[in-house]
């Protein structure tokens, strides 16, 4: 589990984060969802140390975020920012080889090898591999991203925006493969989406965010409800149901 | 590190090493060989000294600064060594600064340097240098006030006092200073091989704050750490030649083309072995072909520049 407590975050002297207390359940999906600026990434690069803690606790899976050593916490949870650009000219399978780093420290293993491997292959990059990253697509260089994260291999798996630049078929193949690693590999996943059906057909759980609040949260039938959404938005939102799941509809 | 750049590496010392058989042995007269062997050699190694510093400090401060356009001197690193040698020249004078042997006052300029350094760029460079601009223009305005507070200085000093911060201010490959050259020998050593442990990390560090931290790297740790030999191996440069401000830009951008992989465990002996090979060939150029008809500091600094530019018109600010 994750358990933030009473966390509070500023900068430049205006409050982004208000006394946020919440938990992203162990072995779920968890969506974060809610307007631009709503402190979402904020959120999840705190929980993630990329942001020093300035107000609260943090712990992941038993781990004070504050206090454990980078080095272990790296194999716990694997972060994906919002923001991914490299300065430096990599291969795609070099970069996904990084996940790996927090295991080997410099010194790749083979089973580091096959996990490598497994990752290029899950996120179909295996065409694409030895391409340099200035040199496939903004998609292409996400889904890197998102292997490399991927085989980082730890029990939390946190994506900013991880849908980012993919099309229909891609985005719905990584959810397909979150979703697997939640069931069948008893992982957890936390990931901040826009798209709000995929939180509605993906999700277990849905946490709602607006103006460094959190409005709303639990099962996706209880969050993705007209009220909540249309009051979350601030725009007229109606949900209809598909496959006994909520369908959000903007339109109309 | 792969096949292509272990063969890279093995042609640049071949290479490296015909050059400097070519400085030893070309035109050796029947008389006084030794003499001027001892000569030769001693030249040689303080080039070959001030190359690798000169170059493994700009691939570790582009590391740091995740971007190819920045080198330390552009950021203000020599000027700022400048500035404390006329600091100390001002404080103990000109006897008490001559007087002082070469080998601890060495040691001492390297520590301060080094202990400056890290506050002043750690600040800057410690929550992940996105903002290039911001920093390309620090780097100038910090250059610009070392250098017009070491001049200022210079002109309070009596005249011969002076001409001691002029020695020190200019660069020339042609005066190097001997006595220095055992210390400064082996801190450059032991910088370069503190770097090559630290590649594995360097290579993360160069995916980016965020990728790093995320990653378990102990991210400004690192900085602060890499930021410290860039100080010592730009304190050693500055020493022996006085400040070079484009050649770091040519050897950095000539590493990376020639190796074609971002591994630092190749990058670095990469970028030592091209600076080493560039300041040896360029001053037996100089020295005995063209008989000293123009100054190599300049040709250097010209084409540095203009590779400066080049990179700045092509947007490859990154
Ligand atoms: N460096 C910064 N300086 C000042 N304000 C910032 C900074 N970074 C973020 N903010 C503010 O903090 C608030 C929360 O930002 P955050 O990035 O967490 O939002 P978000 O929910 O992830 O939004 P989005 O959906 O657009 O990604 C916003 O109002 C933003 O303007
Ligand atoms: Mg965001």
């Amino acid at each position: 589990m994750i358990q933030i407590s009473n966390l509070g975050h500023k900068i430049g002297g205006t409050q982004i984060l208000h006394d946020i207390s919440t938990s992203f359940p162990k072995g779920k999906l968890t969506a974060l969802i809610g307007p631009n600026g709503a402190g979402k990434s904020t959120l999840l690069r705190l929980v993630g140390r990329l942001e020093p803690l300035q107000q609260g606790a943090i712990t992941v899976a038993g781990h004070d975020v504050a206090r454990t050593p980078t080095a272990d916490l790296a194999r716990v949870m694997a972060i994906l920012g919002q923001q991914t650009a490299v300065a430096s000219r990599l291969r795609l399978c070099e970069l996904v080889a990084f996940g790996r780093w927090p295991h080997h420290q410099g010194r790749p293993r083979p089973e580091d090898r096959t996990k490598v491997a497994q990752a290029i292959d899950a996120f179909a990059l295996s065409k694409l591999k030895n391409r340099f990253l200035d040199e496939v697509s903004g998609g292409q260089a996400q889904r890197a991203h998102i292997a490399m994260a991927f085989a980082q291999d730890t029990e939390w798996l946190l994506l900013d925006e991880p849908l980012n630049n993919l099309d229909m078929a891609h985005a719905r193949a990584l959810m397909a493969r979150l979703r697997d690693l939640v069931d069948r590999q008893g992982r957890s996943v936390g990931l901040v989406v826009h798209e709000i059906n995929y939180a509605a057909a993906w999700a277990d759980h849905v946490i709602a965010m607006k103006d460094g609040r959190i409005m709303a949260e639990g099962t996706p039938d209880d969050v993705l409800t007209e009220a909540v959404l249309s009051d979350l938005y601030d725009a007229p939102i109606s949900v209809g149901r598909h496959k006994d799941r909520p369908l959000v509809l903007h339109h109309a | 590190m792969d096949r292509r750049a272990t063969l890279m590496l093995a042609v640049l010392a071949l290479l490296l090493a015909g050059l400097s058989a070519l400085w030893m042995f070309q035109g050796l007269g029947a008389g006084n060989r030794g003499f001027i062997l001892s000569l030769r050699a001693t030249k040689l190694a303080a080039l070959v000294t001030v190359a690798v510093a000169i170059g493994v400090a700009t691939v570790l401060f582009q590391t740091v600064a995740a971007n190819r356009v920045l080198t330390p001197s552009i950021m203000g690193f020599d000027a700022l060594y400048v500035l404390m040698q006329t600091l100390m020249i001002v404080l103990l004078g000109n006897a008490g600064f001559a007087g002082l042997s070469a080998g601890p006052k060495f040691g001492i300029d390297v520590g301060v340097m080094t202990a400056l350094a890290v506050v002043l760029f750690g600040t800057l460079l410690a929550k992940g240098a996105r903002d290039i601009p911001r920093m390309i223009l620090t780097g100038v305005i910090l250059g610009v006030l070392f250098r017009s507070v070491s001049q200022f200085l210079g002109r309070v000093l009596d005249p011969n006092e002076f001409a001691v911060v002029q020695a020190v201010s200019f660069a020339s490959f042609n005066r190097v200073d001997a006595a220095l050259l055992p210390v400064a020998g082996v801190l450059t050593a032991v910088a370069v091989m503190a770097a090559i442990r630290l590649s594995p990390q360097l290579d993360v560090l160069a995916l980016g704050r965020e990728s790093a931290v995320s990653l378990g790297l102990r991210y400004r740790a690192l900085v602060m750490g890499t930021l410290a030999l860039v100080a010592m191996l730009v304190s050693v440069s500055t020493a022996l030649v006085g400040p070079v401000a484009f050649f770091g830009l040519i050897v950095a951008g000539l590493a990376h083309g020639a190796m074609q992989n971002a591994r630092h465990a190749g990058l670095i002996p990469a970028a030592g072995l091209i600076a080493a090979i560039l300041l040896v060939g360029g001053q037996w150029l100089f020295e005995r072909i063209l008989g000293q008809a123009a100054t190599l500091s300049v040709v250097v600094e010209f084409a540095g520049g203009l590779f400066f530019l080049y990179l700045l018109l092509k947007g490859r600010i990154r």
